[in-house]
């Protein structure tokens, strides 16, 4: 991470500089410092109202629950967390609000999920495989339905709107696969060092 | 018919999840309004914590868009890219999509806006959006609220991933609406 925090700045500023924007580039720090600060302060809310949601849910017993019933997947995909984990709900309870585009309680829940693998986490600074997992599992964004990128095209007269439903899933599932089979190898072969002196 | 049960899932799927969680947390004698609460007291402590990773992330990535480096990027991508049938107009969406999700859904709202709904660009952009979640805000946040700083593989899977599903998008596109 420290190579590419330095290689994206530095890189934009030398760019810049280059194409006489260099002005822009400095704004852009102060617009992309507030810009930071907003998007945090509007999470509060909706990540009160999950984390409260999550709390019943898991003092229920649903959470378990879940986990039990999605144990024949998770057992392969996670297989260095215990099996009845609530951390394994928690990824169950995530994938479901992505698949349905639920982004506002997917990002509580799955941050909820993050938590719970870090408790079985050994080293707390360095990611374990089941999150670097569950990481690829979210960034490749499976959803069921682009409700927002069909709204777009309602906006625009696009003939048949919904017809993209197919094509997109294709895709997403493409990649989603891809990112899980990707995690799968890679943990086998890039073990966690220990003590590289914070490099990635 | 896939549609509207699709729409019907889409609307009811929240609410049910919630009425689940409150019906069952009764049934069980949970005492759901204290136990509320109590878990939803995390809720600032976690947005807070996020904070120094998403402005290290926003920062970055805002100073990137400003530079002008992507255009560039994607003029000199565009020669090479036309073999594939994408057109000029789309690059820009395939570079941003992993960065800042904002930006990709605001190019994309142009590219349909001005092209209009009977253009392959507009089609193909609509579809890789739609496919996409960003890889850097996602890492930001879900790694910043426990404080992992060693990404190790992370990165790399999500941005292959993510061009994986960018060639798919460009290839099952080409199937679909050229052929």
């Amino acid at each position: 991470m420290n190579y590419i925090f330095y290689f994206l700045i530095v890189i934009s500023i030398i760019a810049g500089a280059l194409n006489g924007k260099l002005s822009d580039v400095v704004n852009a720090i102060l617009s992309g410092a507030e810009l930071s600060v907003k998007v945090a302060f509007s999470l509060i809310g909706i990540m009160a109202f999950w984390l409260g949601m999550m709390k019943i849910a898991k003092q229920s017993g649903l959470i378990e629950f879940i986990a039990k019933l999605i144990k024949p997947i998770t057992k392969r995909l996670f297989n260095e967390i215990p099996e009845d984990s609530p951390a394994i709900g928690d990824i169950a309870m995530s994938f479901t609000a992505n698949a349905f585009g639920l982004a506002n309680a997917a990002t509580p829940i799955g941050i909820k999920a993050m938590e719970e693998l870090q408790h079985q986490n050994k080293d707390k600074n360095s990611a374990s495989n089941a999150m670097c997992m569950f990481l690829a599992m979210s960034t490749a964004g499976f959803q069921l339905i682009p409700a927002t990128v069909i709204a777009v095209l309602i906006g625009i007269g696009y003939k048949n709107p919904t017809s993209i439903i197919a094509p997109t899933l294709l895709v997403t599932s493409i990649a989603f696969i891809s990112a899980i089979a990707l995690a799968k190898i890679f943990q086998k072969y890039w073990k966690p060092q220990k003590n590289n002196g914070g490099k990635d | 018919m896939f549609q509207s049960v699709m729409n019907f899932i889409s609307l009811w799927a929240l609410p049910a999840i919630i009425i689940t969680i409150l019906t069952l947390g009764l049934i069980k004698k949970v005492p759901i309004y204290e136990v509320f609460t109590d878990g939803a007291k995390e809720g600032f402590k976690v947005s807070v914590n996020i904070i120094p990773y998403l402005v290290a992330i926003i920062v970055a990535i805002s100073m990137l868009r400003a530079s002008g480096i992507i255009e560039l990027t994607g003029e000199i991508l565009a020669p090479v890219l036309s073999h594939f049938n994408v057109p000029a107009d789309i690059i820009p969406i395939m570079i941003v999509r992993s960065l800042s999700g904002s930006a990709a859904l605001g190019i994309f709202s142009d590219i349909a806006h001005n092209l209009g709904p009977d253009n392959y660009a507009t089609t193909l952009a609509a579809v890789m959006v739609g496919s996409s979640e960003t890889t850097f805000y996602v890492l930001a946040v879900y790694f910043g609220a426990v404080g992992i700083k060693k990404l190790r593989y992370a990165l790399l899977v999500g941005l292959l991933a993510d061009f994986i599903g960018i060639a798919a998008a460009v290839s099952v596109c080409n199937l679909m609406y050229l052929r």
